[in-house]
């Protein structure tokens, strides 16, 4: 994975609470065998009724998404990330986010990052009110920063390094084969095996 | 291993009995016993895995299954072509990597959540992961299990390794008796009506008490499966005699000496007097009534006596909106058109019993269609022997082949624009079951006796 330091850019504001993952991407779909192609499908049924806000032309281009809390509710389709970043969002700012959909962030390196709801309702209102408003959404410095703010963010720091590093997740549990090896041998013979 | 401290919940021994490895700098790393596979969240995996060289550890600790995109009836020549393609990168996958396939057409295939169990892989002190949501299902037996996106699929495939964070225990003590007509279901949807949908968020959930232990495994089953709608990343129950019996002489389960050093560790599954959970919630079960969605996730829920709430934020004004539904309108007073009883929240045999209870004699109303697509192929051989097939037949719903079928519309059976659907699926989004279709949540019994009336209705009426 290419290594994500900071995303720098306009920023789309998605005013809601729980958007699950079905509005994200819907079924439909999900029915690609590849990671890519998603974008032209992000948000569909929403974007379908016309004057989506994402849509708008002051927002196009925008590379940072914010949005409500519990963003990502729902099902596991990791689908949802790889649509957020083919559509060109790098980074997500919201109050919370459903865990399962953060760990899907950040294997596909967007960063996820939550703020206090009064820090997001700030940017929503900047963005709404001067949707040319940059933000830089700095992970080394674990901060967001705009015109006269800096919001710190905390994040996992496992998944800060990954991400800082472009590390390939399942080269460093390759690392601990021998640790693998070791617990592998001492299962109880009990356990079913599928075949 | 790890160090073992005194007293613990269940979700902590289970947690430490999996890890590989300890924390440091890095999360805990744990060992996965058995990883569920379907053809929706899986092609991506396999082919990051071929590309970069590597092949899949431990087959013989993986199964798949085909059940997100299958038609219902018709077999494989009824899926469009992108499903069908799906279906054969799956096959084509387990054949090269040496995964056992359940696939469409085959007298073990069914709703990943629903085989594991019947095949008696699912048991006590595993840890169980599956690329979807509704993989807390398996918690029912005592295990910890939980839903992974592709990219931690493809990790468990080459290492059967996940790096994961410690959570936080929660635990939720239901109380006393069901009264009639109120199901596992209720007990579900009424703890979501009471925390919201994000609550859970971070911990790893435990059912307990009177009511929890009064419920069949199938019971369990449906409480541990909707976890995650309120956030959850994992609900599970100890194991106890009800486990047991519905485990043994199951094809995978453990046999002869093996069984009886099983169960004598799986006897130690439970959690530790004094052990301390993050957060507790109660619920008195005397109290429960039947319940049913009026919104668009699981938390806008009300007992199905009551009516369609005023609005209290914008997400509420948009699922009104969304749903068609005026606040103050009585629940008895909603038609529906469709009727689904399937998922792998309530699609079990005795799933089936219950709702085939409310409908032997009736006719299903002349404005709805009704199907019941049963959770597996076994689930539905059962039901066959039982004869609920004849019962559902004849009072007028279809009765298909297993499948996911219309709890997520990736397959052919969809609602259309505008229709309304009483459901016993888990998931009411905004075009969940179909694009502008509307969903109501509910339990079999109740689905059933919507079907029968053509309107939401208090099951209780009809019994």
């Amino acid at each position: 994975m290419e290594p994500v330091t900071r995303v720098t850019g306009r920023m789309a504001p998605l005013d809601r609470a729980d958007v699950d993952t079905d509005q994200i991407i819907p079924k439909q779909f999900l029915k690609r065998i590849e990671r890519t192609g998603y974008g032209p499908f992000l948000f569909y049924d929403w974007r379908a009724k016309g004057d989506f806000v994402l849509d708008r032309p002051e927002h196009k281009g925008a590379s940072v998404l914010l949005t409500g809390e519990n963003f990502g509710c729902g099902s596991s389709r990791e689908h949802a990330p790889w649509a957020i970043k083919d559509a060109g969002y790098n980074a997500i700012i919201a109050p919370t986010f459903a865990d399962i959909f953060r760990a899907n962030c950040y294997k596909t390196g967007i960063l996820a990052v939550t703020l206090p709801e009064r820090q997001v309702r700030h940017l929503v209102d900047l963005a709404s009110e001067d949707p040319t408003a940059e933000v830089a959404v700095d992970l080394e410095a674990q901060e967001v920063r705009g015109d006269g703010f800096a919001y710190r963010f905390e994040i996992d720091q496992f998944a800060r390094d990954m991400l800082l590093n472009g590390l390939d997740e399942i080269t460093l549990v390759e690392r601990h084969a021998p640790a693998i090896g070791t617990f592998e041998s001492q299962r109880p013979s009990w356990l079913p095996s599928s075949s | 291993m790890p160090v073992t401290s005194a007293v613990k919940t269940l979700a902590q021994k289970l947690w430490d009995g999996h890890v590989v490895r300890e924390g440091g700098d890095e999360p805990d790393l744990l060992y996965v016993d058995l990883h569920l596979v379907h053809e929706v969240t899986s092609p991506q995996a396999f082919e990051a895995l071929r590309l970069a060289g590597r092949r899949v550890r431990r087959p013989d600790l993986t199964v798949a299954t085909m059940d997100h995109n299958v038609p219902t009836r018709g077999g494989v020549r009824a899926a469009d072509d992108l499903s069908r393609k799906q279906m054969e990168v799956l096959a084509e996958n387990c054949k090269r990597e040496g995964i056992p396939l359940h696939q469409i057409g085959s007298h073990r295939q069914g709703i990943v959540h629903v085989i594991g169990p019947e095949l008696g892989l699912t048991q006590p002190g595993m840890l169980i992961v599956c690329g979807d949501s509704h993989t807390s299902t398996h918690g029912a037996f005592g295990a910890l299990a939980f839903g992974i996106g592709t990219s931690e699929v493809e990790m468990v495939l080459a290492t059967q390794c996940l790096p994961q964070n410690r959570l936080r225990d929660l635990a939720v003590t239901v109380e006393g008796e069901l009264p009639l007509g109120v199901t596992a279901k209720d007990v579900v949807l009424g703890l979501i009506g009471r925390t919201g949908i994000s609550e859970g968020q971070g911990h790893l959930v435990e059912y307990r008490g009177s009511t929890i232990r009064a419920l069949s495994m199938e019971g369990r089953m449906t409480v541990c499966n909707m976890s995650i709608e309120w956030g959850a990343k994992a609900g599970m129950v100890a194991p106890d005699d009800t486990t047991y019996t519905y485990l043994e002489g199951r094809p995978h389960a453990p046999r002869g000496a093996a069984w009886e050093t099983a169960l004598n560790h799986w006897r130690t599954l439970t959690s530790d007097a004094g052990a301390v959970f993050e957060q507790e919630i109660s619920i008195d079960a005397a109290r429960l009534e039947p319940h049913v969605t009026w919104g668009t996730n699981p938390g806008q829920v009300a007992p199905v006596t009551g009516r369609v709430p005023s609005p209290h934020s914008d997400t509420d004004e948009r699922a009104l909106r969304y749903m068609d539904l005026k606040p103050g309108t009585a629940f008895a007073d909603i038609a529906i058109d469709r009727v689904f009883i399937g998922s792998c929240t309530n699609a079990r045999l005795e799933d089936l019993r219950a709702a085939a209870q409310v409908v032997a004699g009736k006719h299903v109303h002349s404005n709805v269609r009704a199907m019941v697509v049963p959770g597996s192929t076994s689930v539905k051989r059962a039901a066959e022997e039982e004869g609920l097939d004849d019962v559902f037949k004849a009072a007028g719903f279809e009765w298909r082949n297993a499948g996911c079928s219309m709890c997520l519309g990736m397959n052919p059976d969809i609602l259309a624009p505008g229709e309304r659907c009483a459901s016993t699926s888990n998931r009411n989004f905004e075009g969940r079951q179909g694009s502008g279709g509307r969903t109501h949540l509910m339990s079999p019994p109740m689905a059933a006796a919507a079907a029968i009336t053509g309107h939401i209705v208090d099951v209780r009426e009809l019994l």
